[in-house]
């Protein structure tokens, strides 16, 4: 830090030297650049770094009254109570089945888009497939969700309809959404419909980077189209894909929020109750109290996908020849 | 050389075109129902077996009783707030840090870089979060849901990136005609770097318009709520629409079409202005991929 600000002063003082500046005008330049920061430092520090002090009352016990640092200390009360709780498996198996099962679905689709694309001569026709794939990402989590339950609506639905077109009978089929088994599927599926097209876009642009006289020399000794996607296109985009992996890999602990909270109902709860919606329901709305609770299991969390990251990041740098990492 | 195709590569070039037309075609008409749907007669769709492929019959009722709610008016009014001025808090902040953050030989700049780096990875949590905002006194005002979020640490390192490709030489004009670095971020460094700021006006635009957890967390009060928040409550928890007049007698179907009716009137906005943006969403994808 010394030689930060050693450096920065011999700098203004070659500065001054070189331009002939007067002192005070060099004062009011550099003074209105820290002058710049100040405003986003403090923001920061606000709304970032009070809350991380907040971490605290995971292991207090803490009550508004007194606090976040006048309540008492609880040591790690919160955590066993979590640990011991019929929750706890609960609430980590359907965080990881969700997640895994998404990965599954989601990450490799998107990379069989992006090599069909590539293959596709026709420049308009391209365009078109990838404008109108991804649409779906622009929209609001609380649009795609509504437009699901619209669309499997037992009555007016798709889902509806066609069920009886099929059966040819007067009645209407049972509700997909109130089961608790297809949550799942419905949760991943969709996402494929959300995140399809727009995750295709980076591999789509690593394709585009790849040079036409691979394929050609490809060609000549004989390979077909299939065999040059996986000889020359596939082998392009494999530094992405992993990098893309380790990033996924580091947050299989961590199911977003949004959807999940809001395809919740109370027949599905028992499959769809993940870490943070728990979270929130524990903390923000069965009353006071649950504080520390909530904090202790968002902590317990966030240290999980902290140490996931590390491994992930560490295993891809062990096994990797040209090691992929992220730092 | 390439222009050559064998019939067998023909013949799978084909296939993938089917496919991939046929993709479209699925993405596309979860959309293309709720247009349907929208203009749809209900007495007609209580009798609809099968794929919506068209409107069935055609009618503005939807439209009429969307506008008729009050609620969907007073989400419409608080979204704008909250877009305006979280925007002018969002560009402000975040060009502000930017690009203290582009300058060379600035003091700190290595503490202050990790300080910023580490949010990215850490965060409070949601309960810790929540007390923060609630002690600052923003709870339950429209605040909440404009000054936490002001600087996202993602796009702030985006438009760090851009200021950085901005020679030298620009700034160094403006400091030797005397201009201090008010005059360099306002007059030359936000005006050249035209297309960050729309990746910026864009990617916080959209966070805003989409956004409802704040809404949830932190608004007690229904007439705060903003547009996402209205249309949690009416497409997904079922609060039925206040609906009056002729289409009685097919209830169900009325406040199906309506929902789709609300569903079109709140997508099309962003859909309509998307086409011309693409370019400038996708250039600030690229950009964050290159520093990652």
């Amino acid at each position: 830090m010394a030689n930060t600000m050693k450096s920065s002063a011999v700098s203004l003082a070659g500065k001054k030297r070189n331009k002939g500046k007067s002192w005070t005008s060099q004062f009011v330049r550099n003074y209105q650049l820290h002058l710049f920061m100040l405003i986003p430092i403090a923001y920061i520090i606000i709304f970032n770094y009070v809350p991380m002090f907040g971490i605290q009352i995971a292991f207090k016990n803490f009550s508004p009254g007194k606090g976040i640092w006048g309540s008492p200390w609880a040591g790690l009360v919160h955590f066993q109570t979590f640990f011991k709780s019929y929750q706890f498996q609960r609430v980590i198996v359907n965080t990881l089945r969700i997640s895994i099962y998404s990965l599954l679905v989601n990450f490799p689709l998107p990379i069989v888009l992006a090599l069909m694309l590539n293959t596709v001569r026709n420049a308009r026709f391209k365009k078109t497939v990838q404008t109108v794939t991804y649409i779906p990402y622009f929209l609001s989590m609380v649009v795609v969700v509504g437009m699901l339950v619209q669309f499997l609506n037992p009555m007016t639905g798709v889902y509806g309809t066609v069920y009886r077109l099929i059966t040819g009978s007067a009645s209407y089929p049972p509700s997909i959404i109130q089961k608790p088994g297809s949550f799942i599927h419905l949760y991943v599926w969709s996402g494929v419909w959300q995140y399809l097209g727009w995750n295709s876009i980076i591999y789509i642009a690593a394709l585009s980077g790849v040079d036409p006289q691979l394929h050609e020399a490809a060609q000549i000794d004989g390979a077909s189209r299939f065999k040059r996607i996986l000889t020359v296109d596939l082998p392009a985009i494999i530094p992405t894909i992993s990098v893309l992996l380790i990033l996924n890999a580091g947050s299989l602990m961590s199911v977003g929020f949004e959807k999940v909270y809001l395809m919740q109902n109370n027949l599905n709860l028992m499959q769809s109750e993940v870490i943070s919606t728990y979270v929130y329901k524990v903390g923000l709305t069965s009353g006071m109290g649950n504080f520390s609770y909530a904090t202790a299991i968002g902590l317990f969390n966030s240290i999980i996908n902290c140490i996931l990251l590390v491994l992930v990041n560490w295993l891809s740098k062990k096994t990797s020849e040209n090691s992929t990492s992220l730092w | 050389m390439l222009n050559k195709r064998s019939k067998a590569e023909w013949f799978g070039d084909s296939i993938n075109v089917m496919i991939l037309g046929f993709l479209s075609l699925i993405m596309l008409y979860p959309m293309l129902y709720e247009l349907f749907m929208s203009f749809s007669v209900a007495s007609q769709v209580a009798k609809h077996r099968g794929v919506l492929l068209w409107p069935l019959g055609f009618t503005l009722t939807p439209y009429r009783l969307v506008f008729a709610e009050k609620t969907i008016i007073s989400g419409y009014r608080n979204t704008f707030f909250v877009l305006s001025i979280g925007l002018v808090f969002n560009i402000t902040f975040t060009s502000l840090g930017a690009y203290f953050l582009s300058r060379k030989n600035v003091m700190l700049f290595k503490p202050v870089m990790i300080m910023i780096l580490i949010t990215m990875y850490f965060s409070g949590g949601l309960v810790p979060t929540w007390l923060n905002v609630n002690n600052l006194g923003l709870y339950n005002t429209l605040w909440a849901l404009i000054i936490p979020g002001a600087i996202n640490t993602f796009n702030l390192i985006l438009l760090r990136s851009y200021f950085l490709s901005i020679p030298d030489s620009l700034l160094e004009s403006v400091f030797i005609d005397g201009g201090g670095h008010f005059t360099a971020l306002f007059k030359v460094v936000i005006p050249v770097s035209l297309p960050a700021m729309m990746v910026m006006i864009l990617y916080y635009g959209v966070g805003h318009w989409n956004s409802w957890f704040d809404a949830l967390i932190y608004l007690r009060t229904r007439d705060l709520w903003p547009l996402q928040m209205v249309l949690r409550d009416i497409l997904i928890q079922g609060t039925d629409l206040d609906i009056r007049g002729e289409e009685l007698i097919n209830y169900e179907q009325l406040q199906e079409t309506t929902k789709a009716a609300i569903v079109i009137i709140t997508t099309v906005p962003i859909l309509m202005i998307y086409p011309f943006l693409q370019k400038y969403f996708i250039a600030g994808l690229m950009v964050g991929s290159l520093k990652g």
